[in-house]
């Protein structure tokens, strides 16, 4: 018997996906919602935070629920999507909400302390130089957060692997369709004799784990260098 | 230039009000830190938004808050070299010196790189990072960056402030050349009354939160004189010194001076303590000192137990403070010859 299963293969590249695809979608976002936090002035700003910030208090479980009232067939937005032929649950998408929901705080807590370290006074300077508030905040204030940008990306990525109480109550446990390395796992263990190879997924896992923070340190020194 | 401003801006605890209008070309923001200066720099800047007024800059209305005119920083075309220079740390020396020129429309580019790149001689630094720079250096990318932006107006808001003495003089005159080669106006914020008399030719006196008056930059160096223990410093422009002895001797006006100082450029300041200068009735047969200069006595002031005496030698002028005894002794009035002594030693070259 091999090291891996086959379906480990595609639990390990499903993993990958699911946690490339929420980074990258929320990235973007996280930088929108911790400009917002920073910078501006709107009513309500500490409601926000506190929603952003929800997920990170919550039990998995209790955020999988939630998303699934609400992407449920009968859900608010489930209901909507359902007329375009979109389903949520039980599909790889799915799994991405939910990653992306659970790693969201992580990667805005991130970005924002960034955000705030960086001098106003440069943005000042950029301002009297020509740059308008929108130039200034890309080629001064995210590029001089760009160290942070980056370290909410490692951990929300990083966390995204781990995800695991969200991902089964919203997208289930279906092999190589929302099965990740954390529920195949569980898969082995919660069956007879899958000791040895809920170990060697463990295994991986860390590996996993250890590459992404060895090559955003690699990508972090080249931001310094620059 | 003209500049004209009426504003009022509360800040917490701290009211600024400000009101003056002025034509010039070399202005000075004079006042103690915590005064308002660099309120008012913010406010002219846009980065800081009046509470009411207006302000405007020749022809063009910057802020007006009955009109509800409010240009953003970006598009008031105004300069402005901060006190830590604040250049970008994520771009090259290059990079920051033309942020702002590829921001400017290029109808007004009318500055090109290469030009200010040669006066403040900052070939050589182009392709480094900026963290590893000295303060005179960064003064000068930041000045060059702001002057590629072709601004209508320079604020400087404590540009030598935290530069050693040294450096502080050996900035000046690519500041000068700066202002001079590419004529742009200057307003030059700074709390040392000798920054201003080397930078500037008006002041605007700023006290406690408000603009308390205008005057001529000479005026407000020979109004600082009667503050006890403050002596009133003589600025003398220098020609090219040729040696004698072991001592140079400096072109002034019809005269020469001479110094222990050495200098091989064409123009040079120093600075004469009004208190080193000693007066005489007649010509002294020898003494230690190296100038003797005849003089006529001009005005005389007397405030407590100090004289201010102005001397004119030939086109120059000269102050000397002294104490009434001496004033009396001397018989001093105005329309007298005397002869006034100095040390070699006594003049300080600042540039």
């Amino acid at each position: 018997m091999s090291f891996l299963q086959p379906s480990d293969l595609d639990a390990i590249l499903l993993s990958f996906k699911v946690a490339c695809t929420a980074t990258l979608l929320a990235t973007p976002l996280g930088i929108g919602v911790a400009y917002l936090l920073v910078y501006s002035r709107i009513p309500g700003k500490s409601i926000l935070e506190g929603i952003v910030n929800l997920p990170l208090v919550l039990p998995p479980v209790v955020i999988g629920y939630l998303l699934l009232v609400l992407f449920g067939r009968r859900g608010w937005i489930g209901a909507w999507l359902i007329r375009f032929d979109i389903q949520i649950i039980f599909t790889l998408t799915g799994a991405i909400i939910a990653s992306a929901v659970v790693g969201f705080p992580l990667l805005v807590r991130s970005i924002r302390l960034g955000m705030e370290s960086v001098d106003t006074s440069s943005q000042k300077a950029a301002r009297t130089l020509g740059a308008g508030a929108w130039d200034a905040f890309f080629t001064i204030t995210l590029p001089l957060s760009g160290r942070a940008v980056l370290a909410g990306m490692t951990l929300m990525f990083a966390r995204s692997l781990g995800e695991f109480g969200a991902t089964i109550i919203l997208a289930g446990n279906i092999p190589g369709v929302t099965q990740t390395i954390p529920l195949a796992i569980y898969e082995y263990t919660s069956s007879p004799g899958g000791d040895r190879m809920a170990l060697s997924l463990c295994l991986v896992s860390i590996l996993l784990s250890f590459a992404v923070l060895l090559a955003s340190g690699a990508a972090s020194k080249s931001l310094d260098r620059k | 230039m003209q500049l004209d401003v009426s504003v009022r801006k509360k800040q917490g605890a701290f009211q600024f009000a400000a009101e003056f209008s002025l034509t010039g070309r070399r202005i000075g923001l004079f006042g103690p830190s915590g005064s308002g200066k660099s309120t008012l720099m913010h406010l002219m800047a846009g980065l800081l938004k009046p509470d009411s007024g207006h302000i405007r800059l020749d022809d063009t209305v910057l802020f007006d808050s009955a009109a509800g005119i409010n240009l953003p920083p970006e598009k008031r075309r105004i300069g402005v070299v901060f006190q830590h220079a604040h250049l970008f740390p994520h771009m090259s020396v290059r990079r920051n010196l033309l942020y702002g020129w590829r921001r400017t429309p290029e109808a007004d580019r009318h500055i090109q790189p290469e030009a200010i790149i040669e006066v403040l001689n900052l070939a050589h630094l182009l392709d480094r990072g900026v963290n590893l720079l000295s303060g005179g250096e960064r003064q000068r990318i930041a000045l060059a960056r702001t002057v590629l932006t072709c601004p209508r107006l320079i604020l400087m808001d404590e540009p030598l402030t935290g530069l050693d003495e040294e450096l502080k003089f050996h900035i000046i005159p690519y500041l000068n050349k700066v202002f001079a080669r590419f004529d742009i106006p200057l307003l030059f914020i700074s709390h040392s009354l000798l920054e201003m008399r080397l930078m500037t030719e008006q002041v605007l006196v700023v006290g406690e939160g408000k603009v308390e008056k205008e005057m001529a930059t000479e005026e407000l160096a020979q109004s600082a004189w009667a503050a006890p223990r403050q002596g009133y410093v003589n600025l003398l422009r220098l020609g090219r010194p040729q040696p004698q002895g072991d001592l140079w001797a400096y072109p002034w006006g019809e005269v020469r001076l001479v110094l222990t100082d050495e200098s091989d450029s064409d123009e040079n300041i120093v600075e004469l303590d009004s208190r080193e200068i000693l007066l005489f009735k007649r010509h002294p047969e020898a003494t230690s000192a190296r100038n003797m200069l005849p003089c006529t006595v001009g005005k005389i002031f007397t405030v407590g137990n100090r004289v201010r005496v102005e001397l004119q030698c030939g086109s120059q002028q000269l102050i000397v403070q002294i104490v009434p005894e001496s004033m009396r002794e001397l018989e001093l009035a105005a329309g007298n010859e005397v002869v006034a002594v100095i040390k070699a030693s006594a003049f300080r070259r600042l540039l």
